[in-house]
């Protein structure tokens, strides 16, 4: 069993005793513990359960790497899933239970699934699931949903806050082990800017465990005067719990840090994602360990050689009184030395090298501890917790030499260098074939603008796994990227003399199919040794396609520990070299970050920016429909009381045809154009002329893209010979702008044109209805009779006291003007329209009443007329299109033949025939059919509303031949397979002749 | 003249307190940025790349290769606007009263150049920015542009109709117990 020793646990703290609880149970640990070592001092090896077999799974690591012991944490608006519990830090009261399991984590039904797991192959699913294709949708797919996914998704809203931080430095070190710091030393002394990071919360990384002599002095006071002196330094920033998360171009690197996760009720966010610019990035991200193939390595109880050491040395916890080691190589020495002088047994240190070890086999040796070499694990005993192994010969297939009782197995199959940050931005990899890594080619590196490499990768992570090499690692690189120019000695240590690690990848060698079966490679994704050589076999042979085949490192874990194994497996089974096969392709994260992090503050009322008109509280206070235009909100109608949508449209439209209605026109885009060239600009960007408007007057015009599409329209006004306003559409007015600048600053950039959007500095409102000279007379002020202000005119005076604009525009058909005031005065203003308008009944009026009076009108609206794919002779608007100007975007493209075909679709009014409304974008159906066998379509509609005014149906729509048709009768297909007919009519349902506006 | 809207917003405090100014009033003005042009119609020097100056009553913020911004009393805007164009007289140059369409935050306290962090991609580090620079930038999904008035105060400018978001977001990042305290 495992438990807490009496003695040991560098890490922890036990005067802070703590409890927490594990499936309800409540257990107790130290501050300093993380969850997973808090578990073990609990005896609770078991933790979780495979994905595909729902094989009992075990803490297998100590840190970032863990594929086994993820958990959900904490409840309700704190419930968090997939967690690992190797990196979260044990606080007082966390609550973690066990995931993929039913009905418990000791009894678990999915584990039938292990026992078919020889109907189960790899590539399984693909095969099984593809025929007959109709079950799939219907039965398969819902099947597999319901039992993918390793943790629960949770069911409240995240109750914690988030947030990021733009932060530049020189140089950017990943990494606070004994290389990070002793890079952040050279780089620090240098006075640039330095921000060092440590994933978890202790600096110095696993030298603190394994503790090799620094200086001649133990490691921790080695770590202890470095912190001490990068403190002093006002030019080096270090955060702890912040993990290298990504590297991407130009030295922009993600930085995640974890603020409260280990105590949760502090006040601040969550997390900090710190989005960084580098001038130069050091990665001393070290290395992990790999685990060993041989016949049930994933049972509980069987650790890396490394994890073991560490809930030894740093946290006090025993895994087990008998502990075999089975390696290939010297460090895994270490772990059992360690667990001798814990006073606990090593039956044997199983060595798969016919020569062993060197000055650590000696060690262990005179501790008395058994060596076997050239032997290997042939299985392992147990079910949900290992209870023997059966040693065999290494060279052999499998046959057991001897059966050894222990309560744990240590594996150590050499360590890989944590290369993942130096390849998210490009940093290739060269195999060592003597030391059995993949190490970061310094040829070949991420690099910046001006070519030359931004990361450096120092230390373990650079393939120096011993403190002597990787010290000296860290000194030279930094003081080089740092322009050091005098670099400082590395701090002297004894290096030790090992002998080489020889590459396992499969243990025995000879293993027959039935042990390579039971040898995982991915221990959460259950992808073994077997799975990857039938992949090869079935012709699977790029390591991408062999990955995504077998799932191999495609699970949370990413792949951390079963990666070079599973490539070694491949290279083996296709019986090439492992650097032809390749590595696959590591992206950023590191490790899962969470969403919160990525969002940062953009949530609940800052999730996105909303624009607001001066007169927006308004509209909401008094009961407004709100829709989104553009990033707008706007009133779409004022429902009253019990009114349905519908009911209040209609109410706003009849009372604006019939007295006065109000329109918070704000939102309309206002352009200043102005310069002796501005005439010039605007007879450009309109199909119609501008340069010979007046000033004083208003023309509606349309602008078209280059390709000759129309894209905006709006209400021109010309303020004085160099002056003209030009009004846009709501959602149009910064793309226009845009569109302007982009004219003036790449193609017309002599011309002297100047463009100001002035959209916000005004409120603008509509005021709309037969009353609505009254209305505004009733303010005193300037006159606006129709002598002194006729129809598409505009003037400037005051009203009441407000300084306005006011233009002689409608959009409505009716008797109207839009008026203009400086947007503080906005509200005022309009509580001034709703008083002076209260004798004729004014009432505001929203955009879909807007839409539905142009739409009476036969006024086209962008957006609904137009799609990216109509231009202007489309909606028969020959009359806006200049004949006599030589030139404006889009005259030459709406000359070419496909744009002249009289078959295009045009604008048409119509009407059905039973008065209804025609379903919105419905189209019209023709004889025969396409070569799909579709209907062939003749026609589309545009707009549909139900008027009002004239109390049936309207629409607009694109129909070919449309205007040649008049009177014709012709079908709209419906969803639900019916047809509607509805007659082709003018557009203009209201008020053809235009008299009412003109009054 | 109607009385205008006063203060959208309530003081917020936080680590730092953030504030909306009211009374600033803004002129936009695009022509040649030289001592000749708008120089001479200022009757000022001109602030070079990125930087804010301050003028007579008025301060003058560099916006783009031919355009300032000229912040001044709100009651002054319409003077100065007949002023400057009337100086210009033939010059080719566009000025608008631009101060409804903006707000105006102010932040002041110990840690503003983290709160302005948190928000905007700009190196606030001191010695990388201060006093004098005008920066144009976004915050959070909006653009907006700030300057400091000293070690422990900076305004924001952003367009009126995303001030509540502007505010909003600004509170939330000097809420307490958010602070770095990286650079105090």
């Amino acid at each position: 069993m495992s438990t807490r020793l009496s003695r040991g646990g560098r890490l922890i703290d036990t005067s802070k005793p703590l409890t927490f609880t594990f499936n309800g149970k409540k257990l107790r640990g130290y501050k300093g513990d993380t969850l997973a070592s808090a578990l073990l001092a609990n005896d609770q090896m078991l933790v979780g359960r495979s994905f595909k077999y729902h094989r009992p799974r075990g803490v297998v690591t100590s840190g970032a790497e863990e594929p086994n012991a993820l958990v959900n944490l904490g409840k309700g608006g704190r419930f968090e899933p997939n967690q690992r519990a190797t990196t979260t830090e044990l606080f007082e009261g966390l609550e973690s239970t066990s995931q993929n399991h039913w009905p418990s984590l000791e009894f678990d039904i999915g584990a039938i699934n292990k026992k078919l797991s020889r109907f189960l192959p790899v590539g399984f699913y693909y095969k099984m699931f593809i025929h007959p294709r109709p079950l799939w949708k219907h039965l398969y797919e819902p099947l597999i949903r319901q039992s993918a996914g390793l943790g629960q998704a949770p069911t409240s809203k995240d109750t914690s806050t988030y947030e990021h931080f733009y932060a530049f430095y020189d140089v950017a070190i990943i990494g606070g082990g004994i290389a990070g710091l002793q890079a952040a030393r050279v780089a620090g002394a240098s006075g640039r800017r330095v921000i060092v990071m440590e994933q978890t919360a202790h600096w110095g990384g696993r030298a603190r465990i394994d503790d090799e002599a620094v200086d001649g002095a133990a490691v921790e006071s080695f770590l202890d005067n470095t912190l001490a002196e990068l403190q002093d330094l006002p030019n080096v920033t270090l955060r702890t719990r912040m993990m290298g998360a990504g590297i991407y171009d130009h030295g922009y690197l993600l930085g995640y840090e974890r603020l409260s996760d280990h105590a949760p009720e502090t006040a601040g966010p969550r997390h900090r994602l710190w989005r960084i610019r580098a001038g130069h990035i050091i990665t001393a991200t070290g290395a992990i360990e790999r685990p060993l193939p041989f016949a049930g390595n994933d049972k509980p109880g069987v650790v890396l050689a490394s994890a073991l050491r560490d809930y030894l040395i740093g946290y006090g916890v025993s895994l087990g009184d008998r502990t075999v080691v089975v390696t290939n190589n010297d460090d895994a020495y270490l772990t059992a030395i360690a667990v001798k002088n814990a006073g606990l047994e090593v039956p044997a240190i199983i060595d798969a090298r016919q020569g062993g070890a060197g000055e650590l086999g000696e060690k262990a040796r005179a501790l008395g501890i058994r060596v076997e070499t050239g032997k290997g694990i042939a299985k392992v005993a147990g079910g949900k917790r290992v209870t023997g192994v059966q040693i065999c010969a290494q060279a052999g297939e499998g046959v057991a030499l001897e059966d050894i009782v222990c309560d744990c197995v240590a594996m150590s199959g050499g360590w890989s260098p944590v290369v993942n940050l130096w390849s998210h931005c490009g940093g290739k990899l060269f195999w060592d074939t003597e030391s059995v890594i993949f190490r970061p080619d310094a040829d070949k590196a991420p690099t910046g603008h001006d070519g030359s490499a931004f990361v450096s990768v120092v230390g373990a992570a650079n393939g120096n796994l011993t403190q002597h090499a990787a010290l000296k690692d860290a000194t030279d690189q930094t003081a080089v990227v740092s322009g050091v120019a005098n670099p400082p000695e590395a701090p002297s240590t004894v290096s030790r003399e090992d002998a080489a690690i020889e590459a396992v990848w499969m243990m025995p060698e000879g293993a027959g199919i039935k042990l390579r079966s039971k040898a995982w490679l991915d221990f959460q994704n259950d992808v073994k040794v077997s799975d990857v050589q039938l992949a090869a076999q079935e012709g699977f042979e790029s390591v991408e396609h062999a990955k995504r085949y077998t799932t191999l490192g495609m699970a949370t874990d990413q792949g951390k520990l079963s990666n070079i194994n599973g490539l070694a497996t491949l290279a083996g089974a296709l019986k090439v070299d492992i650097p032809a096969v390749g590595t696959t392709t590591f992206r950023p994260p590191y490790t899962p970050i969470s969403m919160g992090a990525i969002a940062g503050h953009a949530r609940d009322e800052v999730f996105q920016p909303i624009r607001q008109t001066p007169m927006h509280k308004w509209h909401v206070v008094n009961g407004a429909y709100m829709e989104p235009v553009g990033q707008w909100r706007r009133p779409y109608c004022y429902p009253r009381g019990e009114e349905t949508h519908e009911q209040a449209v209609a109410r706003e439209i009849n009372q604006t045809r019939s007295s006065l209605g109000l329109l918070d026109a704000s939102t309309l885009g206002k352009l200043l154009v102005k310069g002796p060239d501005a005439a010039k600009f605007l007879d450009m960007l309109y199909t119609n002329m501008m340069s010979t408007l007046k000033p004083g007057k208003c023309r509606y015009g349309l602008m078209c893209s280059e390709n000759g599409f129309l894209i905006d329209d709006g209400v021109v006004a010309r303020i004085d010979e160099d002056t003209f306003l030009c009004h846009t559409t709501s959602g149009g007015a910064d793309h226009i702008h845009l569109h302007m600048e982009e004219w003036l600053q790449t193609e017309w950039w002599d011309w002297k044109v100047y463009v100001a959007n002035l959209t916000e500095q005004f409120a603008q409102v509509g005021v709309v209805g037969p009353n609505a000279r009254k209305t505004l007379e009733k303010l005193n002020g300037m006159d606006v009779s129709k002598e002194a202000l006729g129809f598409l005119e505009w003037k400037d005076g005051t009203l009441a006291e407000f300084d306005a604009r006011v233009y002689r525009i409608s959009f409505s058909g009716e008797l109207s003007y839009e008026i203009a005031v400086p947007a503080t005065q906005g509200m005022a203003f309009w509580n001034a329209l709703l008083e002076a308008g209260a004798e004729f009944g004014v009432m505001p009026y929203g955009t879909e009443a807007l839409h539905v009076m142009r739409a009476e009108k036969g006024f086209i609206m962008i957006g609904d007329e137009t799609d990216g794919t109509v231009i202007p002779q489309d909606l028969g608007l020959h009359w806006a299109i200049s004949k006599k100007k030589g030139d404006f975007l889009g005259k030459r493209a709406q000359e070419r033949t496909h744009m002249v075909d009289p078959e295009r679709w045009r604008l048409v009014g119509l009407e059905t025939a039973d008065g209804s409304v025609l379903p919105d974008g419905a189209y019209a159906v023709g004889a025969g059919v396409n070569a799909n066998g579709q209907k062939n379509t003749i026609g589309r509609v545009t707009s549909s509303y139900h008027s009002p005014t004239l109390n049936r149906g309207i629409a607009m729509g694109l129909v070919k031949n449309g205007p040649e048709r008049m009177g014709e009768m012709i079908n709209f297909s419906k969803i639900d397979g019916t047809h509607v007919t509805a007659k082709i009519v003018d557009p203009v349902f209201y008020d053809k002749a235009g008299e009412k506006q003109n009054v | 003249m109607s009385e205008p809207q006063t203060s959208l917003f309530p003081q917020f405090n936080g680590y730092v307190t953030v504030s909306c100014e009211s009374d600033m009033g803004m002129i936009i003005m695009r022509g040649s940025v030289t001592a000749k042009g708008l120089g001479a119609a200022l009757g000022t020097s001109l602030p070079k790349e990125r930087k804010i100056v301050e003028g007579k009553e008025m301060q003058i913020a560099w916006m783009s290769p031919d355009e300032l911004m000229v912040l001044c009393r709100k009651e002054h805007v319409a003077d100065l606007i007949t002023e400057v164009e009337g100086s210009l007289s033939t010059q080719h140059a566009l000025v608008a009263d631009v101060s409804d369409a903006r707000a105006i935050f102010k932040l002041k306290g110990a840690n503003v150049r983290e709160v302005v962090a948190k928000l905007a991609p700009v190196d606030m580090a001191p010695g990388q920015f201060g006093s004098g620079e005008m920066r144009r930038t976004r915050f959070g999904q909006i653009a907006g542009a700030f300057w400091m008035t000293g070690e422990d105060e900076l305004n924001i400018v952003c367009f009126r109709s995303v001030a509540e978001y502007m505010y909003k977001q600004l509170c939330v990042s000097a809420t307490q117990g958010s602070e770095l305290d990286l650079w105090t």
